[in-house]
């Protein structure tokens, strides 16, 4: 087996071994080891977030585009979800929870890859901070002009008004004030079944030939060009990907609440999800799971702290990334572990002594 | 006609905080190379200190403005110092989130201090407005007064970079920072003076940016902020000119943009301007051009 493999199967195995964890604390059949109820509360958030990470690393990480608008597919992925949702009932009276739920997600997915390729074929015409700077830009475009759309459903019509809340039929998504009365019907279930299909496009994407050529483009474009190398398609490719994911991401995450605004995809949404990737480490898959859910859980962990915990929170992130990047701490660091690690290995050869002495 | 001159008043008015705002994200990028996300919560904190001053301390306009000067300009190099100083040899992603973890830290500290409640600004510029052309259009003292500054910072700022050794300093730290500190230049004081001007000029903005919108919050900082930074990429990041000239277009786009097209759309058509420019020119309106080597 090789190193590649096996660092993927411990990946997809920690999904995997948190979700039975997670299952049996909510049925609550251990003594004493049953989930609170705000716990729970955040668990489709935190599959949400791990998704909406690893694909965010995609393109961060894996590509080396900084993307500051990925709250915009997101939130892309959130409205053309609910709206499928409510259509199929409209349309078809569709009742079956989980089939609406994975079309929802799948038109969430669709939407958000176009907007991805009408966003990225300018988008990576341009490099660096310019990069980011569009992409932020196009993140605030989507959320202004989401707040100027109106949707209904009436029969099998789907009616769209511009500016214009006077549409017939139910209206599923008003304007500023968002989607509203949308059926939850979100489950923890698919939550971890679409973490595992992101890890498993993510991470064959990664180990395939195009994969290659991607992280060779990053490393360096004009070597990787010169070798015949696509620079646009590869790069349009994990782009392209990403947003796919982030669009199923937002869909589940929209069919979870019972209203939601486009304000809730702001600026702020995507800093956050790059957050989680920095600190998992930039092009680490594994890391990116590992620091959305601890991350989306630390505010709620920090509930006894109340009026602080945003403050410590704040605090925490500087000084993870302080100690993680700067190289003094480093040195600080790598001293102590050195320092366990000889203290560690005196201790085996010691007992391995005494062991043979016995 | 009276209507769209107007508006451009207000545009040139607005858009010359963005460009004192943007002065202090452009210095900042050309010298340490980094995007400081807190920038727009230290225009925040400028601003409640101006406002404590007046309310609670009862200082004359002027000597609360040289307060919240005095007290951003420190905050700005303790920033430096504690967060950003650590992170020189570091990614500028890393930088980055340091940053964006000073903002959050920004806005929680003044939401401590001074709560979730919205604070009415009072009104510090007392210059009377003028009326032209036979009453019709009336300018504000306060646009005057905020356009006269943007004006008086932007010549006082080329004069410092181009006329005083600070600023030859300031100019060889950021073309090559390793070939500076040779020739014995002190790079970081020239670091932080950069983040000391920035930040008071922060200060200003902060003071200007309220008087026009009395609403202060702890997120007042973040939108303007984010503007900000859109008009100092598009004017081109790391040119003085190019701020100033992206801070005050960016303004009349957006001011032009709400009055004539749609009030939702005002914020997404000035980051289509920004798109459109940056595809045709991608390093900015006034940005050099840096070839690439092999």
């Amino acid at each position: 087996m090789n190193k590649k493999l096996r660092s993927n199967l411990i990946t997809y195995g920690i999904v995997i071994l948190a979700f039975i964890v997670c299952q049996v604390a909510i049925s609550g059949s251990i003594d004493g080891f049953k989930m609170t109820r705000s716990l729970k509360g955040q668990l489709i958030p935190i599959c949400v977030y791990i998704v909406m990470a690893v694909s965010l690393n995609l393109t961060v990480g894996i590509s080396g585009e900084l993307s500051l608008g990925h709250a915009g597919f997101m939130s892309v992925g959130a409205f053309s979800g609910i709206i499928m949702s409510s259509w199929l009932v409209s349309a078809f009276q569709m009742e079956n929870e989980l089939v609406r739920l994975l079309l929802a997600m799948i038109a969430g997915g669709v939407f958000a890859g176009i907007a991805g390729v009408l966003i990225g074929i300018p988008v990576l015409r341009l490099r660096g901070d310019y990069l980011a700077i569009v992409t932020l830009a196009f993140g605030e475009i989507i959320r202004n002009v989401l707040n100027t759309l109106y949707f209904s459903v009436d029969g099998k019509a789907l009616h769209i008004g511009f500016n214009n809340p006077n549409l017939t039929g139910k209206i599923v998504y008003n304007g500023p004030a968002g989607a509203v009365g949308v059926d939850k019907i979100a489950t923890f279930e698919m939550g971890f079944v679409l973490i595992l299909f992101t890890l498993f496009v993510v991470l064959n994407l990664i180990n395939s030939r195009s994969g290659r050529a991607i992280m060779a483009i990053r490393d360096s474009r004009i070597a990787a060009e010169s070798v015949g190398l696509n620079v646009t398609k590869y790069k349009m490719m994990a782009f392209v990907t990403s947003a796919v994911l982030a669009g199923m991401a937002g869909a589940l995450y929209g069919l979870n609440y019972s209203t939601v605004t486009a304000a809730k995809f702001k600026f702020d949404t995507s800093i956050l999800v790059l957050v989680f990737v920095v600190l998992g480490g930039i092009g680490n898959i594994r890391g990116s799971i590992i620091a959305a859910a601890l991350l989306t859980l630390l505010p709620e962990l920090l509930r006894s702290f109340s009026t602080y915990r945003m403050l410590v929170y704040a605090i925490v992130l500087i000084l993870v990334m302080l100690a993680t990047n700067s190289p003094m701490m480093k040195s600080v660091l790598s001293s102590i572990t050195g320092k366990i690690k000889a203290l560690l290995s005196g201790r085996k050869a010691k007992s391995g002594k005494a062991g043979d002495a016995a | 006609m009276i209507s769209l001159l107007s508006h451009l008043m207000n545009g040139l008015s607005l858009g010359s905080v963005y460009a004192i705002i943007a002065l202090g994200y452009t210095m900042v990028y050309g010298i340490a190379k980094m995007l400081n996300f807190a920038h727009g919560d230290v225009i925040m904190i400028g601003a409640y200190i101006s406002f404590c001053a007046i309310h609670y301390w009862n200082l004359p306009p002027a000597l609360a403005l040289v307060a919240a000067m005095a007290v951003c300009t420190v905050l700005g190099i303790v920033i430096e110092r504690l967060a950003y100083k650590p992170l020189r040899q570091a990614t500028s992603l890393a930088v980055l989130i340091t940053a964006i973890g000073m903002s959050y830290l920004l806005q929680n500290s003044a939401l401590l201090i001074w709560g979730s409640n919205t604070k009415s600004f009072p009104d510090m510029i007392n210059v009377p407005a003028i009326s032209l052309l036979g009453g019709e259009l009336i300018i504000k003292g306060e646009a005057i007064v905020t356009i006269l500054a943007c004006v008086v910072i932007m010549i006082a700022l080329t004069l410092f970079t181009s006329r005083t050794k600070m600023g030859k300093a300031m100019r060889g730290v950021s073309e090559d920072k390793g070939a500076a500190e040779l020739m014995g230049i002190n790079v970081n004081l020239t670091i932080s003076v950069t983040f000391a001007i920035g930040s008071a000029l922060a200060a200003i903005a902060g003071v200007l940016l309220c008087t026009a919108y009395p609403a202060l919050t702890p997120t007042t900082g973040s939108m303007p902020g984010i503007k900000a930074f859109t008009a100092a990429v598009f004017g081109g990041i790391g040119s003085i000119p190019g701020a100033m000239v992206g801070g005050i277009l960016l303004g009349v786009i957006e001011i032009l943009g709400k009055a004539y097209i749609s009030m939702e759309l005002g914020d997404a058509f000035v980051f289509a301007v920004l798109i459109i420019v940056l595809l045709v020119k991608p390093t900015g309106l006034l940005g050099k051009k840096i070839h690439e080597k092999v």
